[in-house]
């Protein structure tokens, strides 16, 4: 029997592992490079640290670079987002210390409870990315323009917000200081996580296999899908046993990580994440074809301002306090980097969210790696700037590979 | 004849200064292809929005089958049962082909994308053309111009249509692409489909088109039946005159050759 996408005698019907290694370096040829260049840069930077200082690979560092990667990478979700439909937002870092001094000042001078402040600083965030997104979509302004004038409008609000001391030390005893520095998984639950993970992949693959069946469409046989569930468990357990040497999986990495999964699930299962691909990738197209063009730009600036918002709220838990540099340049850089670095293509409809967590953690590999070598912090400014440039490079070569060889 | 699926009465359509349209009647029936045929400023794009509900007609009455209709805008046409596929393809290059055909009208199941459905429905489309299309799981761009206009045309057919019309569908193609398409056109004519096709090129209008409506400056200039029309007169009607260079040298080498 022939699967009704299997007829045409032109496809290659060779399944054998030659076969499959020889289909992956006719993609990579053809510049469809996908998570590729970004995991196997961050294989090279840990054994290269590895090599310069041991430590850099020990329980504890890695515990410590999930709890540091997690409030920026936050921030890069966003970025992913607006990046898939081709626009940029330049104010992530602004509005994340918007946010986080919002936070604060409700939290310690107005007396508010704390899940009210979380959820005000959020909607701060929301209300900046609807005024982006209609901007943009009523009037036409660049997203660049926008997102710099608000660059510069909110970083005044904030320190507006902040006031004459300019910083603001969250209580010690504060919820959100305790989950984003001290809650961790207990090692049980971490093992119970990897075969939840286990299961929940295997229980959506069998579905999808059950459907594609009953619709005569090919489908990787079940031994595969069991292989790779029995991978991911056993991968995911393996982090945890390595981190929970030290104090395990943190609450805040687990949360960023979850949004990551949740946001990839929205982007390519949803009608809503087929149109950001359709809109970033040809937006005419998707107008014409009855997509709300409008409603996924201004959706989109929404979500991107507000996982900054989020970012600030996890930022002023780590830190414990929020100052008026709280959101500096560094973030915004390191976030717009992140996305980029992990893949997503700044020209829109090519990428995915989980560019935002492997980018976020090639950088902040390179900060930890060149913080435990002792070098200024001038080498490490030049050191993401080159990985930066590198990432954009391949991004542009990849493209042009993918024109030559007619693959988009 | 049976009744025709689409008729416009009396289309008149005005741009400022510029009677685009005036006073013009166009039938199609089930399973007929009609070209629409006219110089540059003929007034064909201008009917063809009409017909597609991209502009409101000034003057005159639209019915489908038999009834009267107003076309607020394309999504009230395609509503309507009129589907077009527009000169410049408007595919997504980087979705695949099931994600194109669907575009806008998502199948989904509890809120998810029905991906099984889509791509079954995709293959009975693309079957339903006989198109050659290897794989519905490759991006746009990986695609040829013939490959890229079945995708088009086949996205025309997910709601169900009564009339397609295609603009210019050949233009941009080459040889072997062409005739794949016009086998596609007399395809969509054998699934019982109305089809009115835009056309600059003379000889594919004559291979695929059963009548022929020409237009010239916004009016109804002439309606040949296939089987009873030259090129000669086709060009006569176009230009709107015998004795024009060209009719002239035809003539004269039509009387070297018959002295």
């Amino acid at each position: 029997m022939t699967f009704t996408d299997r007829a045409d005698e032109r496809l290659v019907q060779d399944s054998s592992p030659r076969a499959l290694l020889q289909n992956l370096v006719h993609r990579l040829r053809s510049g469809d490079l996908g998570m590729i260049p970004v995991v196997t840069g961050l294989l090279v930077i840990w054994v290269v640290f590895y090599a310069m200082n041991p430590r850099f690979l020990s329980s504890r560092n890695l515990v410590e670079l999930s709890l540091d990667s997690a409030t920026i990478g936050m921030i890069s979700v966003g970025i992913v987002l607006v990046l898939l439909l081709g626009e940029i937002d330049l104010s992530v870092g602004s509005v994340s210390g918007l946010s986080g001094a919002t936070l604060a000042v409700l939290l310690v001078y107005q007396g508010w409870p704390l899940l009210g402040s979380i959820l005000a600083a959020l909607c701060a965030g929301l209300l900046i990315g609807l005024f982006y997104g209609l901007m943009h979509t009523r009037f036409g302004v660049p997203s660049f323009v926008i997102t710099l004038a608000g660059l510069l409008a909110f970083l005044g609000a904030q320190l507006q917000v902040l006031g004459r001391n300019g910083t603001v030390n969250l209580p010690g005893s504060s919820k959100l200081i305790d989950f984003a520095n001290f809650t961790f998984l207990p090692d049980w639950a971490s093992y119970l996580l990897a075969v939840a993970v286990g299961l929940a992949y295997l229980a959506t693959r069998v579905l999808t296999l059950r459907r594609r069946a009953a619709a005569n469409l090919s489908a990787p046989s079940l031994r595969s899908v069991v292989v790779r569930a029995v991978l991911l468990t056993a991968a995911v357990a393996g982090v945890a046993w390595y981190l929970n040497i030290d104090r395990g999986i943190g609450a805040m990495p687990l949360l960023w990580v979850g949004v990551i999964i949740t946001m990839d699930f929205l982007l390519r299962r949803t009608t809503w994440g087929r149109h950001v691909y359709a809109v970033g990738g040809n937006e005419e197209a998707a107008r014409r074809a009855g997509v709300a063009v409008d409603r996924i730009y201004v959706s989109v600036f929404a979500l991107c301002s507000m996982f900054a918002a989020l970012g600030g709220v996890l930022a002023a838990g780590r830190l414990q306090a929020v100052s008026q540099t709280s959101g500096g340049t560094d973030t915004n850089l390191m976030a717009i980097a992140a996305a980029v670095i992990g893949g997503t293509s700044l020209f829109g409809g090519r990428g995915s969210v989980y560019s935002a967590l492997f980018g976020m953690l090639v950088l902040q590999s390179i900060t930890s790696g060149l913080n435990l070598v002792g070098v200024d912090a001038y080498v490490r400014y030049m050191v993401t700037g080159a990985v930066l440039l590198l990432a954009v490079t391949i991004d542009s070569l990849s493209r042009r590979a993918r024109k030559s060889s007619g693959s988009g | 004849m049976s009744s025709p699926v689409l008729s416009l009465r009396g289309i008149g359509k005005r741009f400022g200064a510029v009677q685009a349209l005036s006073d013009v009647d166009f039938d199609v029936h089930r399973g007929e292809v009609v070209a629409l045929v006219g110089d540059n400023g003929a007034g064909k794009s201008t009917l063809v929005k009409i017909i597609s509900g991209v502009y409101g007609a000034d003057t005159g009455t639209i019915e489908i089958d038999g009834r009267r209709v107003s076309l607020n805008g394309p999504k009230s046409a395609q509503a309507l049962g009129i589907a077009t596929v527009f000169q410049d393809l408007a595919l997504a290059d980087n979705l695949d082909v099931v994600a194109n055909l669907f575009l806008g009208q998502e199948i989904t199941a509890r809120g998810v994308l029905a991906e099984e459905r889509m791509e079954s429905r995709s293959w009975e489309l693309l079957r339903q053309l006989s198109a050659k299309i290897p794989s519905v799981r490759v991006p746009i761009a990986a695609l040829s111009g013939g490959q890229r206009q079945t995708v088009a045309i086949a996205r025309s057919l997910v709601g169900d249509p009564k009339v397609v019309l295609l603009d210019e569908p050949t233009a941009a193609l080459g040889v072997a692409q062409t005739a794949e398409v016009l086998n596609l056109i007399d395809r969509l004519r054998q699934s019982g489909l109305g089809v009115v096709v835009i056309s600059h090129n003379m000889a594919d209008v004559q291979a695929v088109a059963d009548r022929i409506h020409v237009l010239r400056l916004g009016r109804n200039a002439a309606e040949f039946h296939i089987d009873d029309v030259t090129t000669d007169q086709l060009v006569a009607a176009i230009t709107g005159a015998s004795d024009d260079v060209v009719a002239e040298r035809r003539a004269r080498e039509t009387r070297k050759e018959t002295p």
